[in-house]
């Protein structure tokens, strides 16, 4: 076992900067989630860290060890790829053995280590089958087989999940995590999905554009979103960002045009600077028109059953700010104004140019 | 098609049923042709029902020959297109398995260079080339030998194109899960990429077998000798041309011999055959 150190990583394919400048210290046996839009890098970063793709600069170290130069079967780790990439032709147990055969390891220790993953992923009564004869679900457990026979440093999966349907995709979510908590391996996780992400991660990198936005624990992610990006990529429907100037000693949010946003809480600070408002949909309360602090015009309403998302927008004419609001009441009107509040430890604020975000 | 239609139905399989006959007959004539005398079959009309000389004609063949034009046994005949058609395949699929694994897993130099080179080699079948092929194998002291009947037909561009669109078909993952297990790239083709081609090359196993069998042309040219004859050209050399009275009894029994290891690949790799042409094990 051991942790993985990403020193400053480049990667270019030709004059295109994939990875631009990323570091990370993973301890030994966390599970870091890599999370991002498609084309973003993280894949790239993982098979970087695999030994598939080789490093421009920078260096990567598991174990202590730095492997820029070593091939992938000497650096000790396993990896799960998103179309499982099982060999078709060989038995479930033959694709577990096969890394094992190569490494020259002995029958006995083979059957053992292999009966072992078997049992631990529920595959033993699969184990002659061949690939195609395996659903979705339990093609993945056996990709997952493939890694845990070798008793890797670190494993590393690639958007495992992603040609799963929704259902099976929650109850292997749950086994993966039953599955390190068992072995305590390494885990680098790549996914798209911010669900996965945040359930799965102890820590999370969010990356845009071969950037490294922000690196905590999924909580700390949602809860303080370092830029903009980060802000709109964690939460469903993204959170709302009203530009505007802080007016009237910190008070209020004003904008060129008729809109003034009530601050729960003055922010003096930032007197007459351009910020961005940030707020998530599920941090809003509709409220009486007196106490209220934004009022949206309603556009439509979505009724979810638990609670109704509201979009509406602010301002006069319909290209002002979108606002979305995530309701516990269902709304009785269909038009007209929204009055909402918000709570002060629910504000954010972000540099409108920088997108990063402002602490005050 | 669902519905009912019996006219329909009648004529569809009538033309079935000619188209077949048609095919078939000339086949039929000829093993008659092999069973009858030399007599019988120079009679008009010849008898359309098989004569009584079956085995005498077929040991003729197979042990002497034809006693007018070329006196060469035809079982020699037959080991010797055995041999070309089984070399040119198996020579075939071996290079051009290799070659596009290079040029599908291998990044080196001008690659696609010669990539297309052996693409465009596709352009010039044997006939055209024959004149300098001829040349160099005579220069290298291969006429009448195996080697001669064989190297010039076995490099391939058509197998090695058909194994690279193929090989491109194998996801590049598996590739990857090989190199994290620890295989090398030969270990990754012996492991992996043949047993993942058997369909394909038992398919282009087939195609060449029948290649190699038909050609004529080639050991026409580079055979003089009856040791080294194959069966298809021994069919020509029993037909002396001219005014003589050709035993074509004997030349029919040589073409039903030669008609029947074709047919016998083609049967028993059916399966195979089919199977490497529409699917693919992925």
């Amino acid at each position: 076992m051991a942790g993985v150190e990403i020193r400053n990583v480049h990667k270019s394919f030709g004059a295109v900067k994939v990875i631009q400048g990323i570091s990370m210290d993973i301890a030994d046996g966390e599970f870091v989630v890599m999370v991002g839009p498609s084309g973003c890098g993280k894949s790239t970063l993982l098979r970087m860290v695999a030994g598939l793709e080789t490093i421009t600069s920078g260096e990567i170290a598991i174990g202590g060890r730095v492997v820029n130069d070593l091939e992938p079967k000497d650096r000790n780790i396993a990896m799960v790829f998103q179309n499982y990439a099982l060999y078709p032709h060989m038995s479930v147990y033959d694709n577990m053995a096969y890394g094992l055969k190569i490494q020259k390891r002995t029958k006995a220790d083979i059957e053992d280590r292999v009966q072992r993953a078997a049992g631990i992923l529920e595959l033993s009564k699969l184990l002659t089958r061949r690939p195609r004869e395996l659903s979705g679900g339990q093609r993945q457990r056996v990709a997952m087989g493939r890694a845990i026979v070798r008793e890797p440093m670190v494993f590393l999966f690639d958007e495992p999940l992603s040609n799963l349907d929704a259902k099976l995709r929650v109850q292997m979510r749950s086994e993966l995590q039953a599955l390190h908590q068992r072995l305590m391996t390494t885990t680098l996780y790549v996914t798209h999905d911010q669900v996965e992400a945040m359930t799965l991660a102890q820590r999370m990198l969010v990356m845009n554009a071969g950037h490294a936005e922000q690196i905590g624990a999924p909580l700390e992610v949602y809860s303080r979103p370092a830029t903009t990006f980060v802000a709109g990529f964690i939460g469903s429907p993204p959170m709302n960002l009203v530009p505007g100037r802080i007016a009237d000693g910190g008070r209020l949010l004003v904008s060129d045009g008729d809109l003034r946003i009530r601050l729960p809480q003055p922010r003096p600070a930032l007197d007459g600077r351009s910020v961005l408002l940030g707020i998530r949909p599920e941090h809003m309360e509709n409220c009486e028109e007196a106490a209220a602090m934004m009022q949206p015009d309603i556009d439509y309403i979505e009724l979810l059953g638990s609670d109704s998302l509201v979009y509406g927008h602010l301002g006069a004419d319909k290209r002002g700010t979108r606002i979305a609001a995530r309701l516990h009441t269902s709304v009785v009107a269909r038009e007209g104004n929204l009055p909402l509040r918000f709570a002060d430890e629910h504000v954010h604020f972000f540099d409108p140019d920088s997108g990063k975000r402002i602490e005050a | 098609m669902i519905e009912k239609r019996p006219v329909l139905d009648f004529i569809s399989h009538a033309v079935l049923i000619i188209g077949a006959a048609l095919v078939a007959f000339p086949i039929y004539v000829t093993f008659v042709a092999s069973t009858l005398t030399f007599d019988q079959i120079m009679s008009v009309p010849m008898p359309l029902w098989p004569g009584d000389q079956l085995i005498a004609n077929y040991t003729q063949v197979l042990t002497a020959g034809s006693t007018k034009g070329s006196t060469a046994a035809v079982k020699d005949m037959l080991v010797n297109s055995m041999i070309m058609a089984l070399v040119i395949p198996l020579g075939k699929i071996s290079i051009s398995i290799l070659s596009s694994f290079a040029i599908v897993y291998f990044r080196f130099p001008l690659r696609n260079f010669f990539f297309w080179m052996i693409f465009v080699t596709l352009m010039l079948p044997v006939e055209v080339r024959i004149i300098p092929t001829f040349k160099v194998i005579a220069d290298l002291g291969m006429l009448n030998t195996y080697a001669g009947l064989t190297l010039p037909l076995i490099a391939s561009a058509t197998a090695t194109f058909l194994f690279r669109q193929f090989f491109m078909t194998i996801p590049d993952e598996l590739a990857e899960a090989a190199r994290i297990d620890g295989a090398g790239p030969m270990r990754f083709f012996w492991d992996v990429v043949l047993p993942l081609s058997k369909t394909s090359m038992a398919a282009l196993f087939v195609i060449q077998f029948i290649y190699g069998w038909n050609q004529y042309l080639w050991p026409l040219l580079i055979t003089s000798e009856e040791s080294m004859y194959t069966v298809v050209i021994g069919i020509k050399r029993m037909i002396v041309g001219g005014d003589a009275a050709n035993e074509w009894n004997l030349v029919m029994a040589t073409a039903m011999l030669a008609m029947l290891p074709p047919a016998l690949v083609v049967l028993l790799m059916q399966k195979w055959f089919v199977k490497g042409l529409v699917e693919t094990e992925k």
